[in-house]
């Protein structure tokens, strides 16, 4: 007989999600209805769990399951980011589960479902599994976005979300093929191999820069790069508000993990093709993302906006790419997680069952009624901002000074245009709330401790990451350096090392992690 | 394959696919779908992948094509047929030309190094072979397609109880 090998620590993580997601599914058959907040403290228990396990893994770098997962620092740093979204979101949904009468078995099921399959496309080292983990991910997703039938906003995004989430993965799809079709293999390291020894110029083929550009399209659509942006602001303020943090936080960081891996590590010949489209993208989404961000009044499609422009931003760091590069990127995105979770959980805390409270007026005069709330506020729209010392303006340094490193200078000078222009309209909700009067009447956070949790600790997240900065980007350096050192596996050869470091920029890893 | 059995079956299935298109009543171009799905079980027959030969038939012209004719029938489409315009195919017709042209142009170009035929291992596409390969090589796509399809499920029923 034979056996598959199977190497339980690299999927162990989202094994834990998976099992614990299940227990929820079935435990809500069987719980009274004032039991239901269990299910909270049993997924946030679940996130923790997988939390802790991706952390005890540190410093190992093996490949599992035939080639189609790595186990290696820069998935279990993505395994770390995925945690803290989902764990942030289990504790802004708590009391919204209950507030807008959601389904809280599915509910959460359905959030660590999502998590797995984010988990499985940071790890994946098989654009099938990529692929996979992509769909588990984006459908749970969907039905999470539609799972307030009853509002017609939710219907439309959600609807908008699957028909336009499934053209996108049907052009990855695509994409996926042709690649397959040129290089005779979906492992993203032989696919390295043989477009290092095929096309060592660096010009590759039609049919293989066909699929490089449809591969593009659909992690564009994931992470809402312009012009494949158009879902997002009407996805984001249909879906329930704790996921539109989720969605904005999750899916793009395990969007991004997946494509910094596959263009880095598959595609890293062709580096002198890709850079020029992603140039272009990152202009456009920032441009785009910021221009429309100044004219909405809703603050969650501004949100949206801004969330767009923060892909922006993170595409500058993938332009740049090399140590640095990638580096700024995996910190960016910890800054951009921790200051949007922040800011779409006070959102949550705004939001008044059946009164949703989403519009910038609703916030006019709450810096006088709610200090506390209107100050946590502040500061996460300061660091959306990028004003020292906070998180977000360490991230921005980063990324714009990899930028300048590698010689993008107008991409750095663009991004730090369209930072100025989003001052406008983050700081516009500041002065709504200190320099307008106001009516509304928020409930107070000390009968929602699971919503205050998540407000202070992304606020202390916000405020301790941008102020010691350190010890994140070393991790983070230490992560993407464990990217471009080939893991240990049977098929792998040298030309891997080779396809991955040919990058004009990228430099050889430093330090060897420890085994 | 021979080039007789190609051109044959190539015939038949561009012909049935023009049928689906080109039919007035729905339920005539489903059953051209039928056919469709019917021969191209066939195409694969003959590249020795028989396991998902028989799963095309299974679940194309067995499982989705009921799923369609349901539909056909549930809804009431004779309004949509006195709406059928033979000007629209025109469009189409034209962005179908485009794309076979790049196609042709992508694969016409690429088509040299990878048409090379390899012999087939023994035992190839069979059902032994194929399952094999989804629980030895294939165990993690096969576990996450398990854990995709019940969260398919589970949003199917959270979206439409009640």
């Amino acid at each position: 007989m034979i056996l598959p090998e199977v190497n339980w620590a690299a999927v162990m993580p989202s094994v834990i999600l998976t099992v614990v997601g299940i227990t929820v599914l079935c435990w809500e058959l069987w719980m009274k209805e004032q039991d239901r907040k269990y299910l909270a403290w049993l997924s946030l228990a679940g996130v923790a769990g997988a939390a802790l396990f991706s952390y005890t893994l540190w410093g190992r770098n093996e490949s599992a399951f035939n080639g189609m997962l790595a186990l290696d620092a820069y998935a279990l740093f993505f395994n770390l980011i995925i945690c803290l979204a989902t764990g942030m979101t289990v504790l802004m949904s708590r009391h919204y589960v209950e507030n807008n009468e959601l389904p809280a078995g599915e509910y959460y099921a359905l959030l660590l479902f999502a998590a797995v399959g984010m988990m499985l496309m940071a790890a994946a080292t098989d654009l099938i599994v990529i692929f996979l983990g992509l769909e588990t991910m984006s459908m749970a997703v969907y039905v999470l976005t539609g799972i307030r039938r009853q509002n017609v906003k939710a219907n439309e995004a959600a609807l908008k979300y699957f028909l336009l989430g499934a053209f996108a993965s049907g052009f990855f799809l695509y994409g996926v093929a042709l690649v397959y079709g040129v290089t005779g293999s979906v492992k993203l390291g032989e696919v390295a191999t043989y477009i290092s020894t095929h096309f060592s110029d660096g010009a590759g083929s039609p049919m293989l820069l066909a699929g490089m550009v449809l591969l593009i399209v659909g992690f564009g659509f994931k992470v809402a790069a312009a012009p494949f942006h158009a879902w997002a602001p009407d996805v984001y303020e249909g879906a329930p508000t704790t996921i539109t943090a989720f969605m904005a936080v999750g899916v793009k960081a395990a969007a991004f993990a997946s494509f910094v891996r596959v263009f880095l590590l598959s595609f890293g010949a062709l580096h002198g093709q890709w850079e020029a489209i992603l140039w272009a993208l990152a202009v456009l989404t920032m441009i785009v993302g910021n221009l429309t961000a100044l004219v909405q009044d809703n603050i969650k499609r501004m949100l949206a906006y801004s969330s767009i422009a923060h892909a922006g931003y993170l595409l500058v760091a993938m332009v740049a790419g090399g140590e640095l590069g990638g580096a700024a990127l995996m910190y960016y995105l910890v800054a951009y997680g921790l200051m949007n979770l922040g800011a779409f959980a006070i959102v949550v805390a705004v939001g008044k069952k059946g009164e949703p409270n989403e519009e910038f007026n609703d916030y006019a005069g709450l810096g006088f009624r709610y200090p506390g709330l209107a100050m946590m506020m502040t500061i996460f729209m300061l660091s959306l901002t990028g004003i020292p010392p906070l998180v977000g303006f360490t991230g921005k340094f980063y990324v714009f000074s990899a930028a300048v490193k590698a010689g993008y200078i107008w991409l750095a000078v663009i991004g730090v245009l369209n930072s100025v222009v989003s001052a406008y309209y983050y700081i516009r909700v500041v002065v709504t709330m200190y320099m307008q009067e106001g009516e509304k009447q928020v409930e107070p956070l000390s009968t929602r401790p699971a919503l205050a949790t998540a407000i202070v600790a992304a606020t202390v997240g916000t405020i301790m990451v941008g102020v010691l900065p350190a010890k994140p980007m070393a991790l983070a350096r230490h992560s993407f350096a464990s990217l471009q050192k080939p893991a240990q596996t049977a098929s792998s050869t040298p030309k891997k090392d080779q396809a991955a470091t040919s990058t004009p920029t990228a430099t050889a890893p430093s330090k060897t992690p420890h085994h | 394959m021979d080039a007789i059995t190609f051109t044959v079956l190539s015939v038949l299935m561009v012909a049935s696919a023009i049928r689906v298109v080109l039919n007035r009543s729905p339920v005539y171009s489903a059953l051209s779908l039928v056919m469709l799905m019917s021969l191209l079980a066939v195409y694969f027959l003959y590249l020795d992948a028989h396991m998902v030969g028989v799963l095309q038939i299974i679940v194309y012209a067995g499982a989705v094509m009921v799923l369609f004719l349901f539909v056909i029938m549930l809804l009431n489409l004779q309004d949509s047929i006195q709406d059928y315009r033979q000007e629209k195919l025109w469009t189409m017709g034209i962005l179908c030309a485009t794309l076979f042209g790049e196609l042709w142009f992508f694969f016409g170009r690429a088509g040299g190094e990878s048409s090379a035929q390899h012999a087939v291992p023994e035992g190839f596409g069979t059902v032994i072979s194929l399952s094999q390969k989804l629980f030895t090589d294939y165990l993690l796509p096969f576990e996450i397609t398990s854990l995709l399809l019940l969260v398919a499920v589970v949003g199917a029923v959270v979206l439409a109880k009640r």
